[in-house]
């Protein structure tokens, strides 16, 4: 028998249906995997048992030919995603021992259409971070390594875990948050498609906030044809989520092998930064020559406001955050740190819960949202926002389809090798995605050639509003023109 | 808008005449079965933290979604006070921590209220009017209590309270005086009673008073202000507002000045005392909550809204007033509670002729039914006799059956023994006469004996009432007064 980690999940899927193996075999084989790669340190919570109980059900009911839409697929599941008596903790010392008495709506969508549940991946804390640096249980290893190298990298964040146990076939499938970059960046970094689909698209209820008005929740997966798969699960209207749209989910599968030609390509030059590397700008050239060779059209299109979406964001996000993560507090679950006086064990409890860079945001969020700073901060801030929206809205009514860019300034790093001294190093890493959640719009990350040492590196295509299916026709004709990428083995 | 101020409202300092400027912001309970932003239940009373939703303990990941319930009562309201409606209005959160706020941030509505400028009229005990503008009306969630005295050494906190909607309702400080507060006040609890969207019980913390106040001299600009919070009772209001007036006056005519603070009033020892000072209040950071989407609707939804509401205090009053002759003043006191309001027009409902005896049922049910009730401690809504059996007695007064001496008998049956006047003045032949031989009779029979009587009152026409008190004692008091009273004068030719 073939290693069925190696599979793509729509060939688990096809396989499971035709019972050419079973859900437990296929799950007993990620179980398998995830033990011999614990140095990667993408999981943070195994649930063999869980995992197995799900498994025999989804075989029973796939027996019947009810298995679901995902009958029988493993899959692992992110920490901000609040999972019903299985320990949630947004890989914060905040949470504890956090264990929720409810299920998200998206993780229940996907249990309902038969998934099964391998864990729960590690990420940044509170999906604050580029890298997977800042995770209460310490950094995730990116399964990729230079050539010839053995030094450890980053997987990216925040969804490092969700990118570095895809990448590494821990599972055939994992659910990620996107709030500035944190499933395209890491999907790029780990070879892998990521999916961030339009704001309001996933319902926000029961995942852990960091900045409601960004937040998003998507696939990261190792195909485009497996991320289209895993969002027509995950995404639909929820009623306990104000801001979730009342949209049809359409099967999204369908779009996948539709042709490109005919489509308008929109190239933005402001996408064209200082000090680029030679060979983003390369990557960027042939995937764009790749769309054109398919029958595409390439336009040079302009958004005039890209360069101040990264300050606005990072005054947004954090903003937004101060508020949402007042609520860990210890008074009623999670961390409590005992004080003389109330103030006191608010003070010591979120000090010693919290890490550095959650201090660093509550802070910054804080203050751009004080008396005196508000309107030269927040206010502004939005205002750019919304110019931001506006260069998008006008660029699609000129009959783009999509926009194509760099998904990232650069290919994977060296863990502890960058925003040490500087956080704004690790902040540029979120250049060409943050515009996306800014403007409310979905973007996918498509792996598309590899730098000098190796490593891969992907290109972004972002969307109009609800029309994820365009993006992955043309994410899947990038794929089928730069082919797969997967990582040499060196962990087991 | 201001109020016009009579001189006796102005209070006498050493350094001359002072005017006291107060603002009140009302919160205001909504009458609803769920709470602003969760389904949990509102009801009052329940065991400590038995009405905890999720979302209510702020547990990670969960989001508010508003109670459409709560926003028609606001729009209501909103139509009560003859306000503007806002079709777009906005929530917004409001940071501070505290353990009675799981979120560590109130959802309130900041910078666009959902009802805007707005005003109600009210009476003070002299008759005087004045009307009192309304800056804002905005929806917002209460927080929940700490319990200090379940552990000596630790605080617990109760949610059930956590999240329920408030209707916060800011006044312009146009009024003057104590009483102008308290009348603003129980006008304000009137016109919600009526509207059903709050039941107005301060005692249970269901409408609660923020009051602002300052001094100065007539015509000066507006003095520094302080705020006492949270005041929750009528009576505490005008004394938390003059020993607040009385105190910054002191302070001025010694040559001090006011610092803008934050004040408690304590009823016990009846003065306010500092909470928190101007430098310690708190930054609270409001900016848009990102989880809530603005609040819209469309003009026919408030149109709806405006065509069911019930017919409010000031519009019923003169009704009152021009349909049935009565005085402003019963009409008043009957509008003043909704259920009492309710029981008159129930009783006039029951009456044969409503046009004839409108005015002598608002006496009856004033004087003798709410006198009553009042002596005996008891409400309305526990009142032993009907609006069916209070039209009864005032349809056989009306109708010349009974009269007003024997109606407060047969009041008194029915109060006691309850059963269907009308029957009862049957059965118990307290039937007024009318029959004029049979009086005559009598009243011949009575001149005849009192010979001395007959010539004092033709000297004396007043001095006639002795023979009518003859008269109405022979008769059982059953003879119709007006039959006796023609006849009298007939007979003694005065």
């Amino acid at each position: 028998m073939t290693d069925l980690t190696s599979l793509t999940l729509a060939e688990a899927r096809d396989g499971l249906a035709t019972k050419s193996f079973t859900s437990v075999e296929l799950t007993d084989a990620h179980l398998k995997a995830m033990e011999a790669a614990r140095v990667l340190n993408a999981y943070v919570l195994e649930t063999p048992d869980q995992a197995r109980a799900m498994a025999q059900a989804a075989d029973a009911r796939l027996a019947k030919g009810e298995g679901g839409w995902l009958g029988g697929v493993p899959l692992g599941i992110k920490d901000l995603f609040a999972t019903k008596g299985v320990r949630t903790t947004a890989c914060s010392k905040i949470l504890g021992n956090f264990v929720p008495p409810y299920e998200s709506t998206v993780t229940a969508q996907l249990w309902r259409d038969g998934a099964v549940m391998l864990g729960k991946l590690n990420n940044d804390e509170f999906a604050m971070g580029s890298a997977n640096e800042t995770s209460f249980f310490g950094p995730v290893i990116n399964p990729w390594r230079r050539d010839g190298s053995d030094v450890n990298l980053v997987p990216g964040g925040s969804s490092g875990g969700s990118a570095s146990a895809v990448a590494a076939g821990l599972c055939l499938g994992a659910t990620a948050t996107d709030t500035g970059g944190s499933i395209r960046q890491p999907a790029a970094f780990a070879g892998i498609v990521g999916m961030k689909p339009t704001y309001g698209r996933c319902s926000r209820w029961g995942t852990v906030a960091f900045a409601s008005s960004l937040d998003q929740a998507g696939p990261i997966a190792r195909t485009v044809r497996d991320t289209a798969i895993l969002m027509r699960s995950m995404a639909g209207y929820d009623p306990k989520d104000s801001t979730s749209v009342d949209r049809e989910v359409p099967d999204y599968e369908a779009a996948i092998g539709k042709s490109v030609k005919g489509m308008k390509i929109g190239i933005p030059k402001e996408y064209r930064i200082d000090g680029m590397p030679g060979e983003i700008e390369k990557l960027w050239s042939e995937g764009a020559a790749q769309l054109k060779a398919a029958g595409a059209e390439l336009v040079d299109v302009s958004l005039p406001h890209t360069k101040y979406a990264l300050p606005a964001y990072y005054i947004v996000a954090p903003a937004e955050a101060s508020s949402n993560l007042a609520r860990y507090d210890g008074v009623r679950y999670g961390l409590r740190v005992p004080g003389r006086s109330i103030s006191d064990m608010y003070e010591n409890t979120r000090a010693e819960g919290f890490g550095a860079e959650v201090r660093r945001r509550v802070m910054i969020g804080t203050y751009v949202l004080s008396a005196g700073y508000y309107d030269a901060y927040y206010l502004r801030a939005q205002k750019v926002r919304t110019l931001i929206k506006r260069d998008f809205e006008e660029c699609f009514a000129k009959g783009i389809h999509a926009i194509l860019t760099p998904a990232t300034p650069s290919a994977a790093f060296g863990i502890g090798e960058k925003g040490g001294a500087d956080p704004i190093e690790m902040y540029l890493n979120d250049i060409f995605t943050v515009t996306v959640n800014m403007a409310g719009l979905p973007g996918i990350a498509v792996p598309a050639g590899k730098d000098a040492q190796g490593l891969p590196l992907g290109l972004q295509l972002i969307g109009r509003p609800f029309d994820e299916e365009t993006l992955f026709s043309i994410g899947e004709t990038i794929e089928q023109a730069s082919g797969r990428f997967t990582p040499t083995k060196w962990w087991a | 808008m201001n109020a016009p101020v009579k001189p006796s409202k102005l209070i006498k300092g050493a350094t001359g005449d002072w005017e006291m400027v107060i603002g009140l912001e009302i919160h205001a309970q909504v009458n609803s079965h769920a709470k602003l932003f969760s389904g949990s239940s509102t009801e009052f009373g329940g065991a400590p933290n038995s009405h905890v939703s999720l979302v209510d303990a702020a547990m990670p990941g969960m989001l508010p979604v508003i109670n459409e319930e709560c926003v028609k009562q606001a729009v209501r309201t909103g139509l009560g006070l003859n306000a503007q409606i806002n079709r777009r209005s906005t929530f917004d959160r409001k940071n501070y921590f505290y353990p009675d706020l799981p979120q560590g941030y109130q959802i309130s509505q900041y910078k666009s209220p959902i009802v805007g400028e707005g005003e109600v009229t009210i009476e003070l005990a002299d008759g005087e009017t004045a009307t009192v503008g309304i800056e804002r009306l905005h929806l917002e969630q209460d927080a929940g209590k700490l319990v200090h005295d379940r552990n000596p050494s630790s605080t617990s906190v109760d949610l059930n309270r956590s999240g329920v909607a408030l209707m916060e309702i800011v006044s312009k400080p146009d009024m003057r005086s104590s009483e102008q507060a308290q009348a603003y006040v129980s006008k304000l609890r009137t016109i919600l009673r009526y509207l059903g969207t709050c039941d107005g019980d301060m005692e249970k913390g269901n409408l609660r008073a923020d009051c602002n106040v300052s001094v100065r001299k007539p015509g000066d600009p507006l003095g520094t202000r302080c705020e006492i919070k949270n005041v929750n009772s009528i009576r505490f209001i005008g004394q938390a507002i003059d020993y607040e007036a009385r105190r910054q006056i002191g302070i001025l005519e010694d040559g001090g000045s006011i610092d803008q603070e934050t004040r408690l009033y304590d009823p016990n020892k009846g003065e306010t005392r500092s909470m928190r000072s101007k430098e310690e209040a708190h930054d609270y950071r409001y900016f848009p909550d990102p989880d809530l989407l603005p609040l819209e609707f469309s003009e026919d939804y408030v149109a709806a809204l405006k065509a069911e509401l019930p017919e409010l205090p000031d519009e019923k009053k003169a009704r009152f007033i021009s349909a049935f002759g009565l005085s402003a003043y019963d009409a008043a006191v009957l509008v003043v509670e909704r259920e009492s309001a309710e029981f008159f027009e129930t009783t006039l409902a029951g009456l044969a002729d409503k046009a004839r005896d409108g005015k002598l049922a608002a006496n009856w049910v004033i004087n003798e039914l709410f006198g009553r009730l009042n002596k005996e401690g008891q409400d309305i809504a526990s009142s032993p006799v009907s609006a069916a059996q209070m039209a009864a007695i005032i349809d056989l007064i009306g109708a010349g059956v009974i009269s007003g001496k024997i109606a407060k008998d047969l009041f008194e049956i029915v109060w006691t023994e309850g059963g269907d006047p009308r029957a009862l003045v049957e059965e118990r032949g307290m039937k007024q006469v009318t029959d004029t031989g049979a009086i005559e009779k009598v009243v011949d029979d009575i001149i005849a004996a009192n010979p001395d009587k007959v010539a004092q009152a033709q000297a004396k026409p007043a001095l006639m009432g002795w023979f009518v008190g003859q008269v109405m004692k022979s008769s059982g008091g059953k003879a119709n007064p007006q039959v006796v009273n023609d006849l009298l004068k007939s007979k003694l030719g005065i």
